[in-house]
């Protein structure tokens, strides 16, 4: 018997264990109402930034003549405290939250799967980096991604950074358990009983197992650092202040919020509407791709 | 179970020497000097070596790990450079505003979450079923803010029923207290419920197919009898739990509503730390906070052993 058959064979055996292939899954979940809505406001969020220079003015021009005017009266929704486009301002930070977003998926993913994976194959290693990832996680991650931003050097890059460490854990712990279970089918057994050894088991049999639950986990992170990140602004460590941003917007606002409750109720809507949808695209992945429905939260 | 017991607390003691580990190297190897941003912009070279060596920031980095850490132990977290009153005494002056709203917030949760999510599993797939999920997944969506800022906005604003921020003390009455918290308070609770609702829904549906609750239909037992008696039985471990792992959520949402109320808590202070580079205070707080954590989740734990004797094993 050629090789390449015992090593697939064992593998459709198991159908219950593997999971569904990635693109099946995505095809079915496609057909979904809340998921095409969720994936169309989404996209309205990535034209507006990528096009609010377009159709939105300049964000930053200071105009003292007309300070917090109404909207319809100077601007489509108004102006703030100096005079600024409340409505160009609130555009423009649809890139701030997306990128932050994006950035905070991307760097909990990739060294959250590295660890992961080292700390489900490795038996004395993963002790050791199991104990290191409890004792951070019980460390809150709101007040640890403040401090951090608070300690580092103010911009953007720190924000990205503060917000993504704290989530990092999150992500190992669940790569970590992925990996456990993964070891413990027969495909592997027969992998491993062909000669398949190292780097060629982690990448052919291991990894492609986790890419499902890391894309559904990678999604709530971007959510939950959109929120972070506007969190970190409105206490006033967050992205520099020169740069539009929701969270920058409604730290602004506070003061004349009594006065002037609509200056934090743009961004607030927007910053709130691209979160939910963001989740809801995370729980329609989640069921889509994992039939056990693993949510870590919290 | 005493032996359970003794174990899991001794499995916390390495946890917590790590946190603090962690928390001192997050302080001592970020950028700027602290002796530097104390002395203020004038000082000469020598007042800020005076600085540094009351701060004993001029001992290599393993001893000065080990002072701090002595001394946290005694309950000595050093002494803020902004006030230069002991951090351990800021931090008791503030703990009961934080836990006061802490404590009201879990209430509320409660009352909200546990309700909502037995109905909706109740009525799965429901309309019903379907606001109050939606209800979780807006509630992981809106930032705290966002929601405190709106329920200000009607309830004190608007109605004037309850005031706009502040915080009465115990020491003034209880009712006052009450009466100054509720607001922030369900600002947290909103988020916190979903969490907790969604978690009730799963534990709920689940008892809902178990053979005794089968059993008690056959009795002819009434739907809310067997929802509220029965299936709700089994849900507090799930729950507990979910509050447990939950709690960490809530101390960082606590932080930004003390600061959009402007209670004077340890979320307070922990902002007004961070924005004047009060490193003692700093450090302090979130090994208070990483600390209270791990005695949580350890209670948490034993109250499940207590409960479940399974667990013990």
């Amino acid at each position: 018997m050629p090789v390449s058959e015992t090593r697939t064979l064992p593998e459709a055996r198991v159908p219950s264990v593997r999971r569904r292939p990635v693109l099946e899954a995505l095809a079915q979940t496609a057909r979904d109402p809340w998921t095409i809505v969720s994936v169309l406001v989404l996209l309205g969020f990535v034209a507006m930034a990528v096009f609010a220079s377009w159709f939105a003015g300049d964000p930053q021009a200071i105009d003292p003549a007309n300070r917090l005017k109404a909207a319809g009266v100077v601007g489509i929704w108004g102006t703030d405290h100096l005079g600024r486009d409340v409505f160009s301002r609130a555009m423009y930070g649809a890139r701030m939250s997306l990128v932050v977003g994006l950035s905070v998926a991307f760097l909990t993913a990739v060294p959250g799967v590295a660890i992961g994976v080292f700390a489900g194959m490795s038996r004395f290693g993963g002790a050791v980096v199991m104990r290191l990832i409890d004792a951070m996680m019980a460390i809150p991650a709101v007040l640890l991604a403040i401090a951090l931003a608070a300690l580092l050097q103010p911009g953007l890059l720190t924000v990205i950074i503060a917000i993504a460490i704290p989530e990092i854990p999150r992500m190992v712990r669940l790569v970590r358990s992925v990996v456990l279970s993964v070891r413990q089918q027969p495909f592997v057994d027969a992998a491993v009983s062909v000669g398949t050894r190292g780097p060629k088991l982690i990448f052919r049999h291991i990894l492609p197992n986790t890419v499902a639950p890391v894309i559904v986990q990678a999604t709530y992170a971007a959510a939950s650092a959109i929120i972070a990140s506007a969190i970190l602004s409105f206490l006033g460590v967050g992205t520099p202040p020169d740069v539009p941003s929701w969270g920058g917007m409604m730290a602004d606002a506070r003061k004349f919020f009594q006065f002037y409750p609509m200056l934090m109720v743009y961004p607030g809507v927007l910053l709130s509407l691209l979160v939910l949808v963001t989740n809801v695209l995370g729980d329609r992945l989640s069921d889509a791709l994992d039939p056990r429905k693993v949510r870590k939260r919290g | 179970m005493l032996r359970y017991a003794i174990g899991r607390v001794l499995a916390g003691i390495p946890t917590l020497l790590l946190v603090a580990v962690f928390i001192f190297s997050l302080i001592h190897l970020t950028p700027g000097d602290p002796a530097v941003l104390l002395a203020g912009d004038n000082a000469t070279p020598s007042q800020v070596e005076q600085i540094r060596s009351r701060l004993n920031l001029d001992l290599p980095i393993w001893e000065q790990f080990g002072i701090w850490f002595g001394d946290a132990i005694q309950m000595d977290l050093g002494y803020s450079i902004y006030s230069g009153k002991p951090v351990t005494e800021l931090i008791l002056q503030r703990v009961e505003p934080t836990l006061v709203l802490s404590f009201v917030t879990l209430v509320m949760t409660v009352a909200i979450a546990v309700p909502l999510g037995a109905v909706a599993a109740w009525k799965a797939n429901s309309m019903v079923d379907r606001f109050a999920m939606g209800f979780a997944v807006a509630g992981f969506s809106i930032p705290v803010f966002v929601i405190a800022y709106v329920i200000v906005y009607g309830f004190a604003v608007r109605w004037r029923l309850f005031p706009v921020q502040g915080y009465k003390w115990l020491a003034d009455g209880w009712l006052a207290t009450l009466h100054s918290v509720t607001l922030p308070s369900i600002s947290l609770a909103l988020i916190f419920a979903a969490l907790i609702a969604r978690v009730t829904r799963a534990s709920v549906l689940e008892a809902l197919s178990e053979n005794y609750v089968r059993t008690a239909h056959a009795k002819g037992l009434g739907a809310p009898r067997i929802l509220f008696v029965h299936a709700l039985k089994s849900v507090g471990v799930p729950v507990v739990t979910v509050i447990g792992i939950g709690l960490a959520t809530l101390i960082g949402g606590v932080v930004v509503t003390e600061s959009v109320f402007n209670i004077p808590g340890i979320g307070r202070l922990t902002v007004d730390a961070i924005t004047r580079r009060d490193y003692p205070v700093i450090q302090g707080v979130i090994l208070f906070f990483s600390t209270a954590l791990i005695l949580i989740n350890i209670v948490v734990d034993l109250s499940y052993a207590l409960i479940d004797p399974r667990v013990r094993g």
